[in-house]
């Protein structure tokens, strides 16, 4: 085990054996984003909701931003294994620890995206005797949209960076080889794993960039 | 304990400059000084230090039951009329080997298959008395091993009392009977480690899948064995949790994983009488009493000199 392990790593990465199978990056991969996909899910169920009727309202302003603040600050492996302690282990205990971590972005997200709305906007959409519903609806998200997207971009970089820690209670994922690395001194193929968790955070990111760039409402005025 | 023993891990980790730091915080009679001032790797030699002739130095690694047993034979040595001097949490065996060659330390409790294979990367498993007698073999002149004690602290294909009553298991060998696939809660290390799945089925003719939790063995490997989630776990056989939780350690006639017996490194200090009084300790030093050190420290929050004074009275050794 000598030479430079990030070159060891990107061995790793090419042999052909590390690709197939049901501890192979394709299986690990898809699973790594379906872990993503899923609390980025029902994250989203909870806070888009959420922040929409915050930002339509402005009630409960103060302590969404808080709450959202406060979230952001926990530990997110302190989170899986207390879930676990509490839930035993499986995928429900890392699940609740993403949604957590999602939460605060999805949150801020939508509700900065119906405040943005212009005020003059809005109030000529009451004029013409729009309900609230359809304001919110026509109005508002139509021209919010590349904040939701903005949301659910710093979410998904988020829990996709993160996934890695559904391997920590007994799952799959991309964070199979990062602790298996970590734990039997096998330090190229952590990288390989970090490297790979790094890829996917950059592919979804600049995916999400471009969805936020496409959904910009022709002729709104950029937040 | 757990807070303390989370420091202990940094003090470990950032190595000498730890112990120097350690030690010096330590007072007065500081056996590191020289060793300090040169880095640590300085040896002063046997007639170094600030101790005297007569002083035994006694150390510990940076884990709260090796602190225990160090402090048993502390003292027991006390008791036979030595002057001691407790240098305790030092780091890694790549820390404190290097002090015990040099004279800097004169006693340490160790583990005698780690100990052979920090010596011996290739070191494959043996029954206690072989890894024992290869341990003492593979020391530096100038160091030797004392006679092993029953008490072990290794790795462990451990189930739950109802398990093993089910299936009428007692060894390792009894898996090859249970008809369900059978899973074990382990750090993910163990999938490649010899006594891992291939080993067992090699030894044993057993199939096994790991269910990788990365807490070492913690209370989410615990928790995972006593939910049902996996049949077996692997955990340290000195855990606590083990009686707590009313698990059994199957037994391993075939020594596939390395034992792990404590035993005691002494250099050339230790004389007839500082040997008879660590011996006695080691006689005395069941599984059991182990357990039962560990779990007086982890769930009593007893100090170690606490557990150390109670247990030699109770063992008539003081």
């Amino acid at each position: 085990m000598t030479g430079n392990p990030f070159l060891q790593a990107l061995a790793w990465l090419a042999e052909a054996a590390h690709w197939s199978g049901p501890s192979g990056i394709p299986m690990r991969t898809l699973e790594h984003l379906g872990y993503t996909a899923l609390g980025v899910f029902v994250a989203a169920l909870i806070a888009v909701p959420l922040g929409l009727l915050v930002g339509h309202t402005g009630v409960g302003k103060s302590v969404a931003i808080a709450s959202a603040g406060a979230a952001r600050a926990l530990p997110t492996l302190g989170l899986v294994t207390l879930f676990a302690l509490l839930l035993g282990i499986g995928l429900t205990a890392p699940l609740l620890a993403f949604v957590v971590l999602a939460v605060p972005s999805l949150l801020a997200g939508a509700y900065s995206a119906v405040e943005s709305a212009d005020p003059a906007t809005v109030d000529a959409a009451r004029a013409q005797g729009m309900t609230e519903w359809q304001i919110l609806t026509k109005v508002e998200i139509p021209l919010g949209v590349p904040l939701i997207v903005g949301g659910f971009r710093g979410a998904t970089v988020q829990v996709v960076a993160t996934a890695m820690l559904a391997a920590y209670v007994g799952n799959g994922g991309l964070g199979r080889y990062i602790f298996l690395g970590l734990t039997s001194q096998d330090y190229p193929q952590m990288i390989a794993g970090s490297l790979l968790v790094i890829a996917l955070a950059l592919l979804l990111d600049l995916a999400l960039l471009l969805l936020q760039r496409v959904t910009a409402p022709r002729g709104a005025k950029t937040a | 304990m757990r807070i303390h023993s989370s420091r202990r891990h940094l003090l470990g980790a950032i190595g000498i400059g730890g112990v120097a730091l350690g030690a010096a915080a330590c007072g007065a009679s500081d056996p590191f000084e020289e060793g300090g001032d040169t880095g640590g790797e300085g040896g002063s030699g046997s007639d170094g230090g600030a101790a005297d002739s007569g002083t035994v130095v006694v150390g510990s690694q940076a884990y709260y039951s090796n602190e225990i047993i160090a402090e048993l034979f502390a003292q027991s040595l006390e008791a036979a009329g030595l002057t001691v001097d407790r240098q305790y949490q030092i780091g890694q065996r790549e820390v404190y080997m290097p002090e015990l060659e040099n004279g800097a330390l004169d006693v340490l409790p160790e583990y005698t298959g780690n100990l052979l294979q920090h010596y011996d990367s290739e070191a494959t498993s043996a029954s206690p008395e072989e890894i024992h007698t290869a341990a003492d073999e593979a020391l530096p002149d100038g160091l030797r091993l004392l006679p092993f004690a029953d008490a072990t602290d290794q790795d462990s294909y451990t189930t739950t009392a109802a398990f093993a009553e089910a299936n009428s298991l007692t060894t390792i060998a009894d898996l090859a009977g249970v008809e369900e696939d059978l899973k074990i809660a382990a750090n993910s290390e163990f999938e490649v480690r010899p006594y891992g799945p291939e080993g067992v089925k090699e030894v044993y003719g057993v199939d096994v899948t790991v269910v990788p939790v990365e807490d070492g063995g913690g209370p989410l490997t615990v928790q995972a064995l006593t939910d049902g989630d996996v049949q077996l776990a692997d955990l340290y056989t000195s855990d606590p949790a083990i009686v707590a939780n009313d698990l059994v350690p199957l037994e391993d006639p075939e020594s596939l994983i390395l034992p792990q017996n404590v035993v005691p490194v002494v250099s050339e200090k230790v004389d007839a009488d500082a040997e008879a009084a660590i011996t006695a300790v080691i006689e005395a030093l069941s599984a059991d009493d182990l357990i039962e050190l560990n779990r007086q420290s982890v769930e009593e929050q007893s100090s170690s000199a606490d557990i150390a004074t109670a247990w030699l009275a109770e063992k008539g050794l003081v």
